[in-house]
């Protein structure tokens, strides 16, 4: 067993973890932090994704003793005292979930895309997005959520979030 | 699923490690990125008894061009190439190659040395390291050697890097004058692994003429290949449509694809043609 501390949404934590605990074991049976879900187990689909240290993490190809000293971003981390987060604010006005469940990990990996950059083309949008399955929505309206988001974060006008129906 | 019991140990030196490795001996493996192995482990393919982290160890990440040679430490992310400033300006194959590795995520951890001690003909940098005639770094408890890339891959999963030892750096000669690279792969949907994959880098004569050439083949191949009769095919030419044409032919012989759910013998042998003649030119264009 290993000692590990570590801090998940900027509270600090300490856990015992057997050496071959999964991150996302840690996360929602440890933790109890079920945000954060498991879709294919197998690196695929990004449902798992949370932040490291900022950087979009799948968190099923993660040991839990790698995160000793690290400081962990989860889907319940992003909404403030002030309100939502600007990503989770985009996914709702742009309609951008039907299920749901890739919503968490697809909201954590926009996070560090528009970190990175913050005024992405429609094209860098899709490439960022693409380690993140989602099986409803066909992506449209998860591509204007990031946008809406990004104009949001550089403090401009944001655009019409008209759902498109197709 | 869950990979089946080890023990775990992150030392912070390179000494710490090299000893940790020669008291476990066979069964212990390095982890770097975790993404190729760690699945391995979850599927059972692999149950290392002990896995010594060398992620906590100084020193092994970085980019630099010196005394002729670009070195990469082994333990640079895919991430890091990705956005180094001196890889987007210069060495555009790595450019190319890591927007078609994986996905954001498995960048952000996947490491260049991980990807080739791996020992997997399907990994991309293997074939890029072969068109770069790179050098392998080595290092165990006595000292370091450098081993080229054309003996460094034994076969599946296995390598020049013997028990005990790790792999620290990768070195090729600094790009000069009037060169060219580039990498494409065909994939089925975006991240996955190659149907095939050309890797290739180009150097001009200032009469125009082609000085060197180095092509390597991504998984359709057992090992890694080199595509040495089309390297051979266009050095001294003028690189003429009929040479180049000659040189993707040579390759799409040269390499022995299997029949697999990504495509048949001879589909994969077409694509090899077809994108070693556009790779070919790609590079030109760019030299
Ligand atoms: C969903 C998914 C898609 C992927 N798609 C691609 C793809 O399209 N193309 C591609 O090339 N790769 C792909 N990969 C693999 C990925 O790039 C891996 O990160 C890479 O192959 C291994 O690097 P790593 O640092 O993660 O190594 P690890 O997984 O940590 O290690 C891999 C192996 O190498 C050994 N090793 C690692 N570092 C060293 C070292 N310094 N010295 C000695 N031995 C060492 C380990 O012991 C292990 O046996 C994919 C992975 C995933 C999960
Ligand atoms: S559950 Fe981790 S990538 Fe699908
Ligand atoms: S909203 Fe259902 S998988 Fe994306």
């Amino acid at each position: 067993m290993h000692e590990i501390k570590f801090k998940v949404n900027g509270v600090e934590q300490i856990a015992s973890v057997e050496s071959r605990l999964l991150l996302v074991h840690l996360i929602r049976e440890n933790l109890s932090m079920t945000g954060t879900h498991i879709g294919c187990d197998t690196s695929s689909c990004g449902a798992c994704t949370v932040l490291i240290d900022g950087k979009s993490a799948k968190a099923c190809t993660i040991l839990a003793v790698q995160a000793n000293g690290k400081d962990i971003t989860t889907v319940e981390g992003l909404a403030t005292a002030e309100g939502l987060h600007p990503i989770q604010e985009g996914f709702k006005e742009a309609h951008a979930l039907q299920c749901g469940f890739c919503t968490p990990g697809m909201m954590l990996r926009a996070v560090e895309l528009l970190e990175k950059n913050p005024n992405p083309t429609e094209e860098e949008i899709r490439w960022g997005i693409s380690g993140n399955l989602c099986r409803c929505t066909g992506y449209n309206n998860i591509v204007k959520a990031i946008q809406y988001a990004g104009a949001k974060i550089r403090g401009e006008e944001v655009p019409s979030t008209e759902p498109e129906f197709v | 699923m869950i990979p089946e019991g080890f023990e775990y140990a992150a030392p912070a030196t390179l000494n710490d490690a090299l000893a940790l490795l020669a008291e476990y001996g066979e069964d212990a493996k390095i982890l770097a990125g975790g993404h190729s192995l760690i699945p391995m482990m979850k599927l059972r393919f692999a149950s290392p008894t002990h896995l010594v982290d060398i992620n906590n160890i100084p020193g092994l990440s970085y980019i630099k061009e010196e005394g002729g040679y670009l070195h990469i430490g082994a333990m640079t992310k895919e991430v890091e190439l990705e956005e180094s400033r001196i890889i987007r300006d210069k060495y555009h194959i790595f450019t190319d190659a890591s927007k078609l590795i994986a996905d954001p995520q498995v960048r952000n951890f996947g490491t260049i040395g991980g990807n080739i001690a791996h020992g997997d003909a399907a990994n991309d940098h293997p074939a890029v390291m072969i068109a770069l005639g790179a050098e392998v770094e080595i290092t165990n408890s006595t000292g370091s050697r450098w081993v080229s890339i054309d003996e460094f891959f034994y076969g599946f999963y296995t390598t020049a890097v013997q028990q005990g030892e790790i792999l620290t750096a990768l070195r090729m000669p600094a790009l000069n004058g009037k060169s060219g690279t580039s990498y494409h792969k065909l994939e089925r949907k975006v991240g996955d692994y190659a149907t095939a994959g050309v890797a290739v880098a180009i150097t001009m004569n200032d009469d125009g003429t082609c000085k060197s050439a180095g092509i390597g083949l991504t998984n359709v191949n057992p090992l890694p290949l080199r595509a040495k009769r089309s390297e051979e095919a266009l050095v001294g030419t003028r690189l003429t449509d009929e040479d180049i044409l000659r040189a993707a032919q040579y390759a799409a012989e040269d390499c022995s694809p299997n029949d697999d759910l990504r495509g048949s013998e001879a589909f994969k042998r077409d694509m090899v043609k077809v994108i070693t003649k556009r790779m070919i030119k790609k590079a030109i264009s760019r030299a």
